[in-house]
């Protein structure tokens, strides 16, 4: 029977799920870590180098490929950008008597 | 690797992006929570590697990638978070429309057949217009938040008609690409450019105040331009992160528009506080403050029992947040109860404020949110605005203002306020505060950073 659903509406329903799990963990997170919380999702939305990985992909080079290679490169920067940066300021929130080397 | 292996590979990648999240819950759990979204990205990065061939191009890339993005993160100034949050917004948008651009070149690298089936042209035609105004967008939000152009609106009659129009264009050769037997080059570019073109539109004639909105809402596009790409790709752990992302800008944004209480729809149309004529309270003329020196308000401050610190907008120009931090601490070494009071909209980002107080190192314990904080002014002594104003507009209360209704700290109930500022200049909302002008209040005129440091230096 799942076989006869289009992928579509697979998705669809994976979509309307997470939004909903996205809702509710968001409402969650401190005020205090709305700055963290921008830069983790920007870091996460990122996840599209995987589909810049694709597209950089096949062994037949032409303007395609590379042209996902830019991609690849583009989201590189926001993966090691967005997750290092958010790092550096949750490392800002420790408590201030653990305070050490940090 | 099996397509089945693969599928479960994301699907643990999409696990912990969630937990990631659910880090940032409290401060303790947070670093853990962006452990996880590390892994997760790892994991997805790691799979997705068993799928391609050209190795050695990716991995360059990859690792051109990952120094660029080091070199900013470790350099990056706190007080220069919005504009890099606004500029990573922009790449992944860029990302997006490039790999709809592939994926229409050669469909098969990506698992799609040959002649792309209608749905599949929909979902990328939609990828790409999100991700090319995420794009545009983010690019002046960039330029706007880091002063390379100026905040204020740009505003043009006949504005939301060309939007509209240009909207409805757009939409018009996506239909006409979607309907298209073969790959209708001519009708994506051209969809592709007005989408550029409206994302730049829509971003110039909103204001700098209101720029927290605008990131958040940029924050969200970004998500969903990822599961846009997703759905073309029929990749479920892209639409999960992306909606993730999106779901996460779409309720910081509403969280920045209750705080401003203003709708959604009038921050996104734009040229707030640019209309001076419809300002109602400029009748100034005459009133008086009352003006003293960095000196004084040290004086008052030492001998209180509470202060109240409102930090603002002010403080990150000035970078004051160290000066800040020595201020509290010789306060507290007295026996002054200090403590910060931080409004939603504060800064140019939804919690900028908290970022620079915890890169000064005060404790979080001493940084409360407005519902926490706001029935405790009336016991306060002292009050210290740095660099906030609209924030503290007693107006909000007043019906007719054009703030009424906008959630306010409680400055005005303390016993005394000072409020350290550049001039008398009013507010982002064109107002004029009354809050300067009550007798119990001081001005101290001056860079806040400067002032703040004659404190300590008087203490």
């Amino acid at each position: 029977m799942i076989g006869d659903i289009d992928p579509l509406i697979i998705n669809l329903t994976i979509f309307v799920l997470a939004i909903f799990v996205g809702y509710h963990v968001v409402w969650n997170v401190t005020p205090a870590l709305h700055t963290p919380l921008m830069s983790v999702t920007n870091a996460i939305s990122s996840i599209i180098i995987v589909g810049a990985m694709l597209a950089a992909g096949p062994a037949e080079m032409d303007w395609g490929v590379w042209l996902g290679a830019v991609a690849v490169t583009l989201a590189a920067v926001n993966v090691f950008g967005g997750f290092l940066v958010s790092q550096r300021m949750l490392e800002m929130f420790k408590k201030k008597d653990k305070k050490g080397s940090a | 690797m099996s397509a089945n292996m693969v599928a479960l590979a994301y699907l643990v990648a999409s696990v912990f992006f969630i937990l990631a999240l659910k880090g940032l819950s409290s401060p303790e759990s947070a670093r853990r929570g962006n452990l996880f979204g590390i892994l997760g990205m790892t994991i997805a990065v790691a799979t997705t590697m068993t799928l391609t061939e050209n190795w050695a191009l990716i991995v360059g890339c990859i690792a051109i990638g990952a120094v660029i993005g080091t070199i900013i993160a470790k350099r990056v100034q706190m007080t220069a978070m919005p504009e890099l949050v606004a500029f990573m917004h922009s790449l992944v948008g860029l990302a997006a429309v490039f790999i709809a651009i592939a994926a229409i070149n050669n469909p098969v690298s990506f698992g799609l057949p040959e002649v792309l089936p209608a749905g599949s042209k929909l979902e990328l035609f939609l990828g790409t217009f999100i991700g090319a105004m995420t794009w545009s967008g983010s690019v002046i939000a960039f330029l706007k938040l880091s002063g390379r152009m100026s905040g204020t609106p740009i505003v043009f009659t006949g504005q939301h008609m060309l939007n509209l129009v240009l909207a409805i264009v757009m939409i018009g050769f996506g239909l006409w690409f979607f309907f298209s037997e073969t790959t209708n080059w001519t009708a994506f570019i051209v969809m592709t450019a007005i989408a550029f073109l409206l994302g730049f539109l829509i971003i110039i004639p909103i204001g700098g105040a209101d720029m927290p909105v605008v990131i958040s809402m940029l924050n969200s596009y970004s998500g969903w331009a990822a599961a846009g790409i997703g759905f073309s790709l029929g990749n479920p752990m892209l639409i999960i992160a992306g909606s993730l992302v999106g779901s996460s800008g779409a309720i910081l944004s509403y969280i920045m528009c209750k705080a401003m209480n203003r709708p959604f729809l009038s921050v996104i149309l734009g040229g707030f506080g640019s209309d001076g004529g419809t300002v109602v309270a400029t009748d100034s003329t005459q009133k008086t403050y009352r003006s003293g020196s960095a000196e004084d308000a040290a004086f008052l401050m030492g001998n209180a029992d509470s202060v109240i610190i409102i930090p603002g907008y002010g403080l990150a120009v000035a970078r004051a947040q160290h000066a800040v931090k020595e201020l509290a601490e010789l306060l507290h070494k007295k026996g002054v109860n200090v403590r910060f009071a931080i409004h939603p909209v504060a800064g140019r980002m939804p919690g900028h404020m908290n970022v620079l107080l915890a890169e000064a190192e005060i404790p979080y314990e001493q940084v409360l949110e407005m519902e926490e904080i706001n029935s405790d002014f009336a016991n306060t002594d002292v009050v210290l605005v740095l660099g906030a104003n609209d924030v503290v507009n007693p107006a909000a209360n007043v019906p007719g203002s054009p703030i009424y209704g906008m959630p306010i700290l409680d400055a005005y109930r303390a016993r005394t306020v000072m409020v350290v500022k550049r001039s008398m200049g009013v507010g982002y909302a064109g107002l004029d505060n009354d809050l300067f002008y009550m007798d119990k209040t001081m001005m101290i005129f001056g860079d806040a950073k400067k002032v703040v440091e004659n404190m300590v230096k008087a203490l």
